[in-house]
């Protein structure tokens, strides 16, 4: 369903593009109120990214800083790539909010805080030695000082809440405040409250009292006179039906369209672990798809179901995040001896070892290309937006069914819960690449090869005459059965690569994404880090400095043009969030002087920090 | 003339394949191997939809020698892939095949969930209490003071018993047989197949180079009546050579204790009948271990539930019913959208 825009008149100062951060404690409902903000925002015909910040701990202890929770959202009236460098607005809805990300605001900048939270135990639970609000640690900046707490609990009374209730409407009644300021629509979050608890009314009438006093507060000025409202205007995008959507949605949606291209039924075997269940959920709730979601005991069982699922003729599907991966490897291994189709999706998150779950981080490029015991090669694909994980979904089915062998596909944390608006494709138009199960008789053997893929054929159990065993011990390459001949493991061991670098004729051809393919330097990247590198290099370009920006999905095999590509640079800069994994691919396949460029803090890269790096590193 | 035949029930050997097997000469796992074509044969099994999976180990190379579909998988993850199979494609008979390291050490954690699932699976563990293909090491059913090439001066911890491991997952069946036994086994077998969802036989093996005799106390001629019992649902549990033996419960507890028909005023109506549907009875019929006791054997626990798989496709079908899935297209765009035009 479509909604129309609502045309601005008031009298506001236009804007071309903001970026705000909403930051509270864990509890507070932040990310609530930023993907709220969000819907608004995406349904104004802003162009916006966004980027979830929270800690692992589900309810960390109130008041502390590691328990801060913050949703940053970059907004325009242009193309934006990223969530933005730093913050124009900073919400802090608590002193620990203010400590951890008050740095990252630009001088000048506006903080709106929540007074009611300031008390003495909480500054000192925050680490300040006296109150910020008093001590001038504010004075660089706008600082706007509302009892939010207070008018808050003054704006449900007589509604019945208890006093904590009441008091958990304020993220609402902030995202009022920031709706009025902003000039954005409270009807998406009202109706999206009305339906969330539909089955407790009461709930939702205040926090839509909430939302409405504190747009009321602005409305009727309340704040002081140096406060100014925005207007944001529509960014010109081209025709069609927007939406906001997750990496998570687009993988979803992607991995369905894909198994209807192939048409083929999903089995998806999960475990639980952060931050790729949602995958699991998401896909358990569109099972009127026929897709089997099945919560396995573990993350070894999670891919031995698929993999079952996978001999018995359905497309196996699992996903999990580094961890989680590295327990699925040797089954992985199986599925590769076995060439049995199956698309792995790994939620890449910071590491190693447990790591930091909620962060992002693109480290896991080594363990997909090269992660497994003994010559097991299998494509890998990356998503480099959250819109682009639809058509790498589809495409890690394409290639998994294709070629009968299973394809890693590395997403990120931050593609999966991040937020961009998308214009809805037409399924329709996505070519079919249909399955044919083998059901001839006629002279089959299990790991008889297509000519043209080298793919073995697909027997679905149940068809008559085909009876055959598989498994993980060296087959033979004529009748598939067990064999220890070393010539014959040799061969196998050969056109299992083979299979599988043949997919560089397969794929599409490296295509620059900004610049001149050759040049001094190309800024080569793979991932989330699309945006950042994207727009870093077209201001550089902008300085007329001669840099090319060259972004892989396919980061095994690479596309065959990739050698002669980067050859005409002189510079080959890899930015990543890892301590250099595709720069070392690149230097190994190619032997080019690719420079590594990292940053390993599970935050993704701004903007204004790629640019300085290209700018002192291109040579004349 | 075009005369329709009816088919034709399969013969054991039918369901042979041509590969070579390559046990040791005189392992139990011939015997094994008979009984389950034997079984097949009786059962009237499709061959087409029959699947066996296995994981590592000796016992997990049977599938290379059934002339039927089959995937020999990773150490110990035979259940969590047998458990995709079934629940991709229920119309499969799916019968997993491994040792006691392969369900009970590496992939013990699977066993359990497929038991405590109830997929309809029939899992077959081989348990010889050693490791063979790693070349005798002792196993997790191995009994204390075990001598292997780790513990050279005799093992220390205690064994599980693979059939009360299988009662306290919940299992909704349990049978116990032995690979010599031709007479039993492919009637357990049949009736594991006849039960919906997970049906665990415990099939005791004798590994002849590295464990060899290590139930012989309970399973030559000379022994045999006295050192096992079998269990059948409605009898009372005698045994011995002269049936003259059988199993009560003491008065006032819950412990077994054998007892001599004739003896003591003891008449057949003093023993207890054998009630498959008990599970504590089964637990403590499961837990007899020679020399002090008889083996327990046959079905010792069968209370049919729903199966898994059953369950999650009438859930798929129900959510199909209340709401019939609209193209991509339609998911796509019911969301909060906009339009530019």
């Amino acid at each position: 369903m479509a909604t129309k825009l609502k045309e601005e008149s008031e009298n506001r100062q236009v804007l071309e593009s903001v970026v705000i951060r909403f930051a509270g404690d864990s509890g507070d409902g932040m990310q609530l109120t930023g993907t709220q903000f969000t819907q608004s925002t995406a349904l104004m015909g802003n162009d916006l990214a966004t980027f979830p910040d929270f800690p692992a701990e589900i309810r960390a202890p109130v008041g502390t800083t590691y328990g801060v929770s913050a949703f940053q959202i970059n907004f325009a009236s242009h193309d934006i790539k990223t969530p933005g460098d730093a913050p124009d607005v900073l919400v802090a809805m608590n002193p620990a909010a203010l400590k951890v990300h008050l740095r990252d605001l630009a001088v000048g900048g506006t903080v709106i805080l929540n007074t009611g939270a300031f008390t003495d135990r909480n500054i000192a639970k925050a680490g300040y030695n006296s109150n910020p609000l008093e001590d001038g640690s504010l004075d660089s900046y706008r600082a706007l000082q509302v009892d939010i707490s207070k008018l808050t609990l003054a704006s449900v009374e007589g509604l019945g809440l208890s006093q904590r209730d009441a008091l958990r409407c304020k993220n609402l009644w902030t995202l009022g405040l920031m709706c009025w300021m902003y000039g954005r629509d409270r009807k998406p979050t009202v109706d999206w409250l009305n339906s969330r608890f539909a089955s407790r009314p009461e709930i939702a009438e205040a926090n839509i009292a909430a939302l409405n006093a504190g747009h009321a507060y602005g409305e009727t000025a309340e704040i002081g006179a140096d406060v100014t409202t925005y207007i944001i205007p529509k960014a010109e995008t081209k025709p069609g039906v927007y939406r906001a959507v997750t990496g998570i949605e687009t993988t979803t949606w992607g991995l369905l369209t894909g198994a209807q291209k192939a048409g083929v039924k999903l089995f998806l075997g999960s475990y639980p672990i952060t931050p790729a269940s949602p995958l699991l959920h998401s896909l358990s709730n569109l099972r009127q798809y026929g897709a089997i979601t099945f919560q396995a005991e573990d993350e070894i069982s999670a891919i031995c179901s698929a993999i079952g699922a996978s001999f018995a003729g359905y497309l196996g599907l699992t996903s999990s995040s580094g961890p989680g991966i590295a327990l699925k490897t040797e089954a992985l291994g199986l599925a590769i001896v076995a060439e049995l189709p199956l698309v792995v999706v790994n939620f890449q998150r910071a590491g190693p070892s447990t790591g930091m779950p909620t962060k992002t981080e693109q480290s896991d490029l080594f363990q997909a290309v090269w992660g497994r015991n003994a010559d097991t090669p299998m494509p890998v694909i990356s998503a480099s937006t959250p819109s682009d994980c639809f058509e790498c979904a589809i495409e890690a089915v394409r290639l998994a069914t294709k070629y009968m062998t299973p394809v890693m596909f590395l997403n990120e944390g931050y593609l999966a819960n991040a937020a961009e608006p998308w214009c809805l494709p037409d399924t329709n138009l996505i070519p079919e690449f249909p399955v044919k199960f083998h059901t001839d008789v006629e002279g089959f053997q299990p790991y008889m090869r297509n000519q043209e893929t080298l793919a073995r054929p697909w027997v679905a159990p149940g068809t008559p005459g085909l009876e055959h065993r598989i498994g993980g011990i060296e087959k033979d390459y004529n009748s598939g059965n067990i064999s220890y001949d070393p010539d014959n493991h040799h061969k196998m061991t050969k056109v299992r690569a083979e299979k599988i670098s043949n997919i560089a004729d397969d794929i599409p051809p490296q295509q620059v994404a900004t610049g001149n393919s050759s040049g001094k330097m190309a800024v080569v990247g793979w991932g989330s880090t699309f945006g950042a590198i994207e727009q870093a290099v077209r201001r550089c370009r902008n300085d007329g400095l001669d840099v090319s920006h060259i972004h892989l999905r396919h980061i095994w095999p690479m596309p065959r043009n990739m050698e002669k590509l980067l050859s005409g640079f002189d510079q080959i800069l890899v930015p990543e969030m890892n301590n250099g994994q595709l720069v070392k691919l690149l230097r190994a396949e190619y032997l080019v002087p690719a420079e590594p460029l990292t940053q390993i803090s599970g935050q993704p890269f701004k903007v204004s920090d790629l640019e300085r790096e290209i700018r002192s590193r291109v040579k004349d | 003339m075009n005369i329709q035949t009816p088919a034709e029930k399969l013969k054991p050997n039918d369901f042979a394949s041509d590969q070579e097997i390559r046990w040791c000469p005189g392992c139990g796992d011939y015997a094994i191997v008979k009984s389950v074509q034997r079984a097949l044969s009786d059962i009237g099994a499709d061959p087409a939809k029959t699947v066996f999976v296995s994981g590592i180990g000796c016992a997990a190379r049977f599938p290379y020698y059934m002339e039927t579909y089959g995937f020999h998988t990773i150490h110990g993850r035979a259940p969590a892939v047998a458990t995709g199979v079934k629940l991709s494609n229920p119309e499969l008979d799916v019968w997993v095949i491994g040792g006691d390291g392969d369900m009970l050490s590496i992939g013990g954690n699977h066993t359990l969930h497929a038991l405590r699932r109830n997929v309809d699976l029939q899992i077959l563990l081989f348990n010889n209490s050693i490791y063979g293909l790693t070349k005798g090491q002792y196993s997790p059913t191995s009994s204390i003071g075990t001598k292997s090439p780790s513990t050279p001066v005799g093992s220390v911890d205690a064994p599980v018993s693979a059939c009360q491991f299988a009662l306290g997952c919940n299992a909704t069946f349990v049978a116990r047989g032995l690979d010599t036994n031709q007479k039993l086994l492919p009637g357990l077998l049949s009736a594991a197949k006849a039960h919906k969802g997970a049906a665990l036989v415990e099939i005791l093996q004798n590994c002849i180079v590295y464990n060899d005799g290590v139930y012989s106390s309970f399973t030559e001629k000379s022994n045999s009546a006295d050192g096992q019992i079998m269990c059948e649902h409605g009898k009372p549990l005698i045994f011995g050579a002269d049936n003259q033996k059988g199993l009560r419960l003491k008065s006032g507890k819950m412990e077994l204790e054998i007892v001599t028909i004739g003896q003591d005023g003891i008449t057949e109506d003093d023993i207890l009948v054998h009630d498959e549907t008990n599970r504590p009875l089964a637990s403590m019929l499961a837990g007899m271990h020679a020399p002090s006791w008889p083996v327990a054997m046959g079905v010792l626990f069968r209370d049919p539930k729903p199966a898994y798989e059953t369950a999650v496709h009438e859930q798929i079908d129900m959510v199909k019913e209340q709401s019939p899935p609209m193209s991509i297209n339609e998911l796509m765009h019911k969301g909060r959208t906009w339009t530019v035009v």
